[in-house]
Parts: C-alpha cells; structure tokens; sequence
C-alpha cells in the first residue's frame, strides 16, 4: 500500500511543555489508522498537527517533517487553507455552524470559490449521501442543523468535510459524544468511507479501534511506543507497555 | 416561642425586604408611566388638538396661557429622527471593527487596553462629549464647510457617533466573545481564512447581539438632550441639509420647560413630546426583545 502520510522525527512543544517528542510514523493511504493511548498522551495534538490546526494555539513551536503525498506541510512555501482542503477534519463534539443543513454543507466549496447553484446542489447530496445522511434530511434542508440528533448532528459535521473533496480525513474521537446506535452509524460509515479516503482517528475506545482500523498506533506520554497492523498490535504487542494498556492494567 | 421568631428573622425578614423593594420599583415606574401618559395626553383631551396635527405639522406657536395656539411638533421629531438616524449610520461600521479588532484580531490588547477604555468611554457624562462637540467640532466644522456658524445636524450627528459606539461596541464584542470557539474550529478545518471565518461564521452567529447593541446606542441617541441640545443650533425650522441647523424632540424640551406656566398649552405639549419619547424607547425595547427572541430561536 501506498504511504500517503510520511512523519520524520516529529516535535512539538506547547511554551515549556514538550507534547510530541520524535514522532515517526508512516500513514498508508486509503485505509485507518487509529490511534489510542492514555489521555494526555498527544494523540489529539498528533491529529491536529496533519492539517496544521496546532498552528492557531499560542505559544506553539513544531520541529520536523510531515510530507503529505512526499511534500513538506510545514514547509514555508505551504498555503495553509489548502492544506486544510486536502486534509478535512471531524470534531470530537459535533459543531454544525447556527445555519442550514444546506449552507452547513456548502460553506466549504464556498469559500473555495464554488458559486454555481447546480453545482453546490451536487455537493450537497452527494456530501450528504457520503455521510448516510441524505434520505433523513432531504425533505428539510434549509431548516437549521442545530435541530438535528446528536448522531445526525456528527455525520452532518462528517459531510461538510466531504464536501470540499479532501484526500484525508482526521477524526478526533468522533464518537465519543454519541449514543451506541449512533456510534455504530459513524462506524459503518468510516468503514465506506476509507475505500476512497485516508483516514486517521483518535479514540479511546480499544473495541472501536480494533473494529474499524487496518493500523494501530499507541501513544504514552507524547511518543509512540509501538505502531503496526491492528491485529498484531492487539493479539501479540512487541512492547510490554503497549500490552499492559490494551489488557487494562492501566490508562 | 423564641424558636419560632428565630425562624421568622432567618427566614422571612430578609425575603420581606425584598419583596417590599422590588415592589416599590415597581410602582415607582408605573406611576412615572401613568403621571407621563396623564400629562402627555392634556394636548389632546383637554386643548382638544389632534394626533395627526401634534405628528404631521410644523406650525408649532404654543399658547403660553390657556389655548387657542398651534402645537405641530413635526420638526422635533424630524430633528429627532435624523440626527438619531445619521449617529447610526456613522457609529455603527466604525464600532462593529472595534468590537471585531478586539476581540478575533488582537484578543490580548483588546482584553488589556480596549476593553476598558471604552468601558470607561460609555460613562463619561454627555455634558462633557457636548462641550468638547461645541468647543472643537463646531468651529471645525464652520471652517471646513465655509458657514456662518458649525452648529448643524451633522454636528450632533457626530458628538452623538462618539457618544454611543462605545456602547455598540462594547455590546458587540460581548456577543462576538460568546461565539462558540468550536464554530472557529470547524471554519479553519475546511480551509477558510482568518477573514472568511470572520464574515461567514462567526458575524451571522453573532447577529442578534450585534442589533440588540445597534438598537440600545439607538435608544441612547434618540433619547440623549445635552450634547445635542449643545451643537445643534436650536433652530426651529426643518434642516436643508447636513450642515444646516434645526432643533429636536429632547433639545426643546429642556430649553422650553422652565419658561411654560404649568396647564399651559406650552406646558402640556411638552408634555406630549415627553411621553413621545417614552413611546419611542418602549418601541426600541420590544425591537430589542424581538431580536433576542430570533436569535433564542435561531439556536
């Protein structure tokens, strides 16, 4: 399989606060990639890192190399909104902008320059049709998305992120604030969704990352102890570390 | 016995007190209502002038005794209406930036240096924006444009801008502030800009406490007296223009009130601009409800 994400000796401090130390990993394209560990490990400042969302904290200071399809994204020459068109994010509580369903959807190829009506209405259905989302709100799109489920509420945020057409989609727990029929939704949909996209998500529940991801990779205090195929990880971990959390000794 | 007068100090002296407080202001405001509704309302019961004639005409030769005299308040309202109209226009662009600058350009100076300088802005005393309105802009004004005198519609249009952006704004960056960062978020995540985020995001979710701020430096506009009273040239007659003087509902009333001969025609439709002007803020403030209750809605 092809590498889509190649991460050398990553580093990245917060002021004084050393949060990611020497991070190298490889992210295979088309697939998932779950990362899980303790909280406060650094997986979500990992995450964030892939599409430069850490830039906008203060005080922030990053080392290293991430090459997206072999280039440099912390290079000076990288425009950074088209990195973020590239590399999509879903949130971890569900944050539909206070507007339409529609406008939720179609504020991404918005600001990219997309004004034609019909093509606006294609994004947002096939978006909507991405996220499994279509045939509930079709009959109601210009109503307000903060009238939307939880659940529905999550894969709305899942669609808008499709609608710009990224090559990579980072997840931050986006289940975590979900009920279990929703989650398992969400899950199903990742399943769909990774035969196009490279996906990465942080979770913190292990049954979900052994659901739902080809590779693993666990974080304990800012480095990855051990990263590799999900099932391997889980059934026969290299490092005693790596099999203490994944037994529930602790974290 | 002694238990039971413990229990009536702890329990019921101080929810007493309270009761009895907010009752009084209660009946404060309805009886300051009810003498202003009484007293306005004089013009028309007992001189017997019209609604439309008080609203429409402009011939305004008030009887200083008894009746029989003319009272069309028209270019006091007008007066009113204009400069109240022009401070907002002026205000409200230059105060959306500031309250836009301090809180998503420059959070840290806004918190530090701009948020309490224009705290401090919205209470200082009107007389003081009128008197430096009357010691500099109206002779800059008369320089600029070549006139006789800079007192002028334009004149208390600007002292009036000064005097409630500070309030918009303030108001303004309160809401902006209270924008969910995670909208922020979910913006940069699909790749807008700093300025897209702004403008797209974070203006609309921030709309009705914007107008709820646009509408109460427009309440503070129509009903301020001194400062304008002070620039405007208290002249009787429509303005031809931005740089002519006239006069207004509130600059008539403390010019005229102290030489009218109480039950006097004079007195009573100062009166009816009075309770005009209470009319016209009670509107402001059902506008501001409204608005509030839209947004309330919206999310």
């Amino acid at each position: 399989m092809e590498t889509k994400i190649s991460v050398k000796s990553l580093n990245l401090h917060y002021g004084e606060f050393h949060a990611l130390k020497n991070i190298s990993i490889d992210i295979p394209e088309n697939s998932v990639m779950a990362l899980i560990g303790p909280s406060g490990c650094g997986k979500s400042t990992f995450l964030k890192a892939l599409n430069r969302m850490d830039d906008l904290v203060p005080n922030v200071k990053i080392e290293g190399t991430v090459l997206l399809d072999g280039k440099n994204i912390y290079s000076p020459e990288t425009d950074v909104t088209l990195l973020r068109k590239r590399v999509g994010m879903v949130f971890q509580r569900p944050n539909p902008f206070p507007m339409s369903i529609y406008d939720n959807i179609a504020y991404g190829p918005r600001i990219h320059g997309v004004k034609s009506h019909r093509q606006l209405d294609e994004t947002v259905e096939s978006s909507l049709c991405g996220a499994a989302l279509w045939d509930e709100v079709k009959d109601r799109l210009h109503k307000n998305a903060i009238g939307l489920s939880g659940g529905q509420q999550q894969r709305l945020c899942i669609a808008r992120a499709l609608a710009i057409k990224p090559e990579v989609l980072l997840m931050d727990e986006p289940t975590s604030a979900l009920d279990p029929i929703s989650t398992m939704k969400v899950e199903e949909l990742i399943g769909t969704l990774k035969k196009k996209y490279t996906i990465v998500i942080v979770t913190h529940n292990m049954q979900q990352a052994a659901r739902i991801s080809e590779n693993t990779a666990f974080f304990l205090h800012g480095e990855i102890v051990e990263y590799g195929e999900t099932g391997q990880l889980f059934s026969m971990p290299k490092e005693k570390k790596t099999e203490a959390y994944i037994t529930g000794r602790f974290g | 016995m002694k238990l039971k007068r413990e229990k009536w100090k702890k329990e019921y002296l101080g929810r007493t007190a309270v009761t009895l407080a907010g009752l009084f202001i209660i009946v404060l405001t309805l009886a300051i209502g009810a003498f202003l509704f009484y007293k306005g309302t004089a013009t028309f019961t007992s001189d017997h002038h019209t609604v439309a004639e008080f609203l429409f005409s402009s011939n305004w030769e008030p009887a200083q005794q008894g009746s029989g005299g003319k009272v069309g308040a028209a270019i006091f309202i007008v007066g009113s209406i204009i400069i109240s109209a022009f401070a907002l226009l002026l205000a409200t662009p230059f105060s959306i930036a500031a309250a836009l600058f301090m809180t998503e350009i420059s959070p840290s100076a806004g918190r530090r240096i701009l948020q309490p300088a224009v705290e401090i802005f919205v209470g200082i005393p009107s007389v003081v924006y009128g008197w430096v309105g009357l010691t500099v802009l109206v002779p800059f004004l008369a320089k600029v444009f070549n006139l006789a005198y800079g007192y002028s519609v334009l004149a208390g249009a600007i002292v009036l801008a000064v005097m409630i952006s500070p309030t918009i704004t303030s108001v303004a960056a309160d809401a902006i502030r209270s924008v969910p960062n995670e909208y922020r978020e979910a913006s940069y995540g699909l790749g807008s800009t700093r300025w897209q985020m702004i403008y797209r995001v974070v203006i609309p979710a921030a709309m009705p406490g914007i107008l709820t701020g646009v509408v109460l430096g427009l309440a503070r506009a129509f009903g301020e007296a001194l400062a304008v009273a002070m620039v405007i040239g208290k002249m009787q007659a429509f303005p031809k223009g931005l740089l002519s003087p006239t006069t207004n509902l509130t600059a008539e009333i403390t010019a005229s009130m102290g030489n009218t001969a109480e039950g006097s025609e004079w007195n009573n439709a100062l009166w009816a601009m009075a309770l005009l002007l209470l009319i016209i803020s009670f509107l402001f403030i059902v506008i501001i409800r409204l608005i509030g209750k839209k947004g309330a809605d919206k999310t």
